[in-house]
C-alpha cells in the first residue's frame, strides 16, 4: 500500500475503531477496572485496589460448581437449539415457497419482538402443575400423568431453547439456502438416498452456518439469569443469576464484575480450544 | 450394455408441452446428440431418462428394464451438470469415490477404480484437490470420471460443455469423446451448439417444441434435412420457395430451377459459387452483392435477392475478385446441392 492508500484506508476503519473503542472496550476496562477495587467508587466510602475478588472465586468451589453447571445449561440448550433448528431451517430452506414460507418465517422471527418476560411467564403458565400441559396431556391420555415441570432444569432449558432457538434457525437457513439443488440431483444420480445425502452433503454444508448458530447460542445462554431465575426457582441459581445478585441485590460490583471476566475468559478459551476443529469444519 | 428407448413419451406443464410423444432410440454404446432451440425439451427429456422428471405417458426402456416407477437412486445413471455439481466440501477423489461408496465397494477395489478413472480423464495427480482449486476444464473432467467410475447404464450429459471458454470447449469435446469411446457407455448428450453435435455424435435428434423433428446420422440430416427449419438449425441454409411446375420449381423472380418437384430448396452457402457472367447452367439467380464478410480461412459474401438475404461461404482465396459491392452478381450450384425440402418453414 502506499502512504495515500494507508491514510485513506485508515479513514475509512475509523468509525468501526471508535464504535469498538466506545462500545466494546470502554465498558470493558471499566468492568476491569471494578473488578481489582474494595469497593464500589461512587460512595463515601474508602477504596483501594485488591486482587481479593479473584482469589475469592478461586478460593471457594461453589463458584465453580455454579459455573460448571451453567456451562453444561448451555451445553444442552446449544445442542436441542440445533436438534430442532436443523429440521426448522431445512423445511424452511427447502421445503416451503413463498406464502407459506413467509408465515413461517414470521413465526420463528415471533420471539425475537415478543418480550422476554412476557414469553417466560407465558411458558410458565404452560409448564406447571395443573397447566396448560398438564392439562392438554391428561385430556389424551387415559390414565392419569401428573406434570409439573415449573420450577426445574427442563423448564430452564425449554425457556432458553425458546428464546436462542431463532439464532440457530436463521443461521442454518442461510448455509442450507446456498446449497445448489442440482449437487442434491447428483448425488442422487449416483445412487445416494436421503440418510447418506444429509450425512455426507448437507451436515457437512450446513456446518458453518450450525457452528455459527451454536456459538450465539452458547455464550449468551451460559450467563443467562432471567430464564434460571423466573422458570428454574430453587433449580435456577446459575453462575448467571450469581453475577446479577452483585449487581441488583448485594451491590457487590467488584466481584460481579470479576465473576463477569471470569466468565468471559472461560468462554474465550472454550471457543480458542474449539476453533481449529471448527475452522476445519466451516472450511 | 445398454440400449436406450423412449416410447410416446409426453411431459406437460400446463397447457405447454415440454415432451410430445417423443419415441427415440438411442443405440447401445453409441453417442447421442440432443440438438434443438431453447425450450425444446432437451433437458426435460434427459431428465426424465434421469428420473428427474415423471412423463405423463409413455415408456422408458434402460436395455429391457422399464424405468418408469424406478426412483433415480435406482436407476445406475451417469449424470454431468452444466454447473459440474462437484460436491465442495469433498476431494476429487472423495468426488469420485462417492457413487463407490453409495455400492459400498470395498475400500481397496474402491481405490483402485477411483485411481484408474482419475488416469482415464487424465487427473491423475489431483486426487487429494478440492473442486475450488480446479479450473474449468479439469472440474469437468471430474465430473466425468465422477459420472462413469460407477459403470452406470447411460451417460447424461447436460450441455456439459457450455461453461467453459470456446478453445478449451473444442479440447474436451476430443476429450469427451475419446472417454466416451474407451469405457463404451450408452451416451445422451444435450447442446445448443450444432457443430458441437455434428463433431461429436454418432446420431443425432433434432426436438422442436417438444417433438422429435428428425432423427439420424450427423451426415445423414446435414445432407438431406427435408424441412425447412432442420435445414436451418443444422447449419446454415439458404432457402429459396417458389411454386412447383411440371418442368421444376418457379421462383419469384421467374427463374425455373429444373428437376426440383418439391416447394422449396435449401442450399448451403459453401455449396454456391459466383460468376459475374451468367453461367452456363439452370441452376442459377442474379443477385445483388450487398456485403463481403472477412472472417480469417474463409470469407462470406452476403447477397440480396428479390429482398431476401442470402449467404455464400468461400475460402478466401476464392473471393479476390470481388465486383463491388452493390453490384449485380450470379449464384450457381450444381443440381445435387440442391436439397429437396418438403415445407418452407
Ligand atoms: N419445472 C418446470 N415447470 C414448468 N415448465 C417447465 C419446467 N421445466 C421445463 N419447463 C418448460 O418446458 C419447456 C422445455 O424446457 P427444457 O428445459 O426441456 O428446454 P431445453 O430444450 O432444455 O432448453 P434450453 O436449451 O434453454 O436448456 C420449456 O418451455 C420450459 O419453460
Ligand atoms: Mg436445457
Amino acid at each position: 500500500m502506499t502512504r495515500a492508500e494507508r491514510i485513506r484506508a485508515l479513514g475509512l476503519l475509523a468509525p468501526a475503531y471508535l464504535w469498538l473503542t466506545v462500545a466494546v472496550f470502554l465498558p470493558l476496562s471499566a468492568m476491569a477496572f471494578f473488578s481489582l477495587l474494595t469497593e464500589v467508587p461512587f460512595g463515601e466510602r474508602e477504596w483501594s485496589f485488591t486482587i481479593a475478588n479473584y482469589t475469592e472465586v478461586f478460593g471457594n468451589p461453589v463458584y465453580a460448581t455454579l459455573l460448571w453447571k451453567s456451562l453444561k445449561l448451555g451445553f444442552w440448550v446449544t445442542f436441542w437449539c440445533l436438534v430442532l433448528g436443523f429440521p426448522c431451517a431445512w423445511i424452511l430452506a427447502r421445503m416451503l415457497k413463498g406464502r407459506s414460507r413467509e408465515v413461517l418465517f414470521l413465526l420463528v422471527i415471533l420471539p425475537f419482538w415478543s418480550n422476554a418476560l412476557v414469553r417466560i411467564f407465558s411458558w410458565a403458565i404452560v409448564l406447571r402443575g395443573n397447566g396448560v400441559l398438564d392439562r392438554a396431556v391428561n385430556a389424551v391420555l387415559p390414565w392419569d400423568v401428573n406434570i409439573n415441570l415449573m420450577f426445574s432444569e427442563p423448564a430452564i432449558i425449554i425457556g432458553l431453547v425458546h428464546s436462542y432457538l431463532p439464532y440457530v434457525i436463521l443461521t442454518t437457513y442461510l448455509s442450507l439456502q446456498a446449497i445448489d439443488e442440482t449437487l442434491i440431483e447428483a448425488a442422487r444420480s449416483l445412487g445416494a438416498r436421503w440418510p447418506r445425502i444429509l450425512w455426507r452433503l448437507v451436515l457437512p454444508l450446513a456446518l458453518p452456518g450450525l457452528i455459527a448458530g451454536a456459538v450465539l447460542v452458547f455464550v449468551p445462554v451460559v450467563g443467562s439469569f432471567m430464564e434460571p431465575r423466573l422458570l428454574g426457582g430453587r433449580f435456577g441459581t446459575t453462575y448467571g443469576t450469581l453475577i446479577e445478585d452483585q449487581f441488583v441485590a448485594v451491590f457487590n460490583w467488584p466481584l460481579g464484575a470479576a465473576l463477569s471476566f471470569i466468565l468471559l475468559a472461560v468462554v474465550l478459551v472454550i471457543l480458542a480450544a474449539a476453533s481449529p476443529a471448527l475452522r476445519k469444519a466451516a472450511t | 450394455m445398454t440400449e436406450v428407448r423412449v416410447e410416446g413419451l409426453t411431459k406437460a406443464y400446463g397447457p405447454a408441452k415440454a415432451l410430445d410423444e417423443v419415441t427415440l432410440t438411442f443405440p447401445d454404446g453409441g453417442f447421442f446428440g440432443l440438438l434443438g432451440p431453447s425450450g425444446s425439451g432437451k433437458t426435460t427429456l434427459l431428465r426424465a431418462i434421469a428420473g428427474f422428471v415423471t412423463p405423463d405417458t409413455g415408456r422408458i426402456w434402460l436395455g429391457d428394464q422399464a424405468v418408469e416407477r424406478v426412483p433415480v437412486e435406482d436407476r445406475e445413471i451417469g449424470m454431468v451438470f452444466q454447473s459440474y455439481a462437484l460436491f465442495p466440501n469433498m476431494t476429487v477423489a472423495e468426488n469420485v469415490a462417492f457413487g463407490l461408496e453409495v455400492r459400498r465397494i470395498p475400500g481397496p477395489d474402491r481405490t483402485r477404480r477411483v485411481v484408474e478413472a482419475l488416469d482415464l480423464v487424465q487427473l491423475g495427480g489431483y486426487g487429494g484437490r478440492k473442486p475450488s482449486e480446479l479450473s474449468g476444464g479439469q472440474r469437468q473432467r471430474v465430473a466425468m470420471a465422477r459420472a462413469i467410475v460407477t459403470r452406470p447404464r447411460v451417460l447424461l450429459l447436460d450441455e456439459p460443455l457450455s461453461a467453459l471458454d470456446r478453445a478449451l470447449r473444442v479440447d474436451m469435446q476430443i476429450e469427451l469423446k475419446r472417454i466416451q469411446r474407451e469405457v463404451g457407455i450408452t451416451t445422451i448428450f444435450v447442446t445448443h451448439d450444432q457443430e458441437e453435435a455434428l463433431t461429436l455424435s454418432d446420431r443425432i435428434g433434432i426436438l422442436r417444441d417438444g417433438r422429435l423433428v428428425r432423427e439420424g446420422t450427423p451426415r445423414a440430416v446435414y445432407d438431406d434435412p427435408q424441412d425447412a427449419f432442420t435445414a436451418r438449425f443444422l447449419g446454415e441454409a439458404n432457402v429459396l420457395t417458389g411454386l412447383p411446375e411440371a418442368g421444376g420449381l418457379r421462383l419469384a423472380d421467374g427463374t425455373l430451377l429444373p428437376g426440383v418437384t418439391t416447394p422449396a430448396i435449401a442450399l448451403r452457402p459453401e455449396a454456391l459459387a459466383f460468376a459475374v457472367p451468367p453461367p452456363d447452367t439452370p441452376h442459377r439467380l442474379q443477385a445483388r452483392l450487398a456485403q463481403r464478410i472477412f472472417s480469417g480461412a474463409t470469407g462470406t459474401l452476403v447477397l440480396d435477392w428479390q429482398g431476401q438475404r442470402l449467404k455464400l461461404t468461400a475460402s478466401e482465396r476464392d473471393l479476390l475478385d470481388l465486383p463491388a459491392e452493390g453490384s449485380p452478381l450470379w449464384l450457381h450450384w450444381p443440381a445435387a446441392a440442391a436439397l429437396a425440402l418438403r415445407d418452407a418453414g
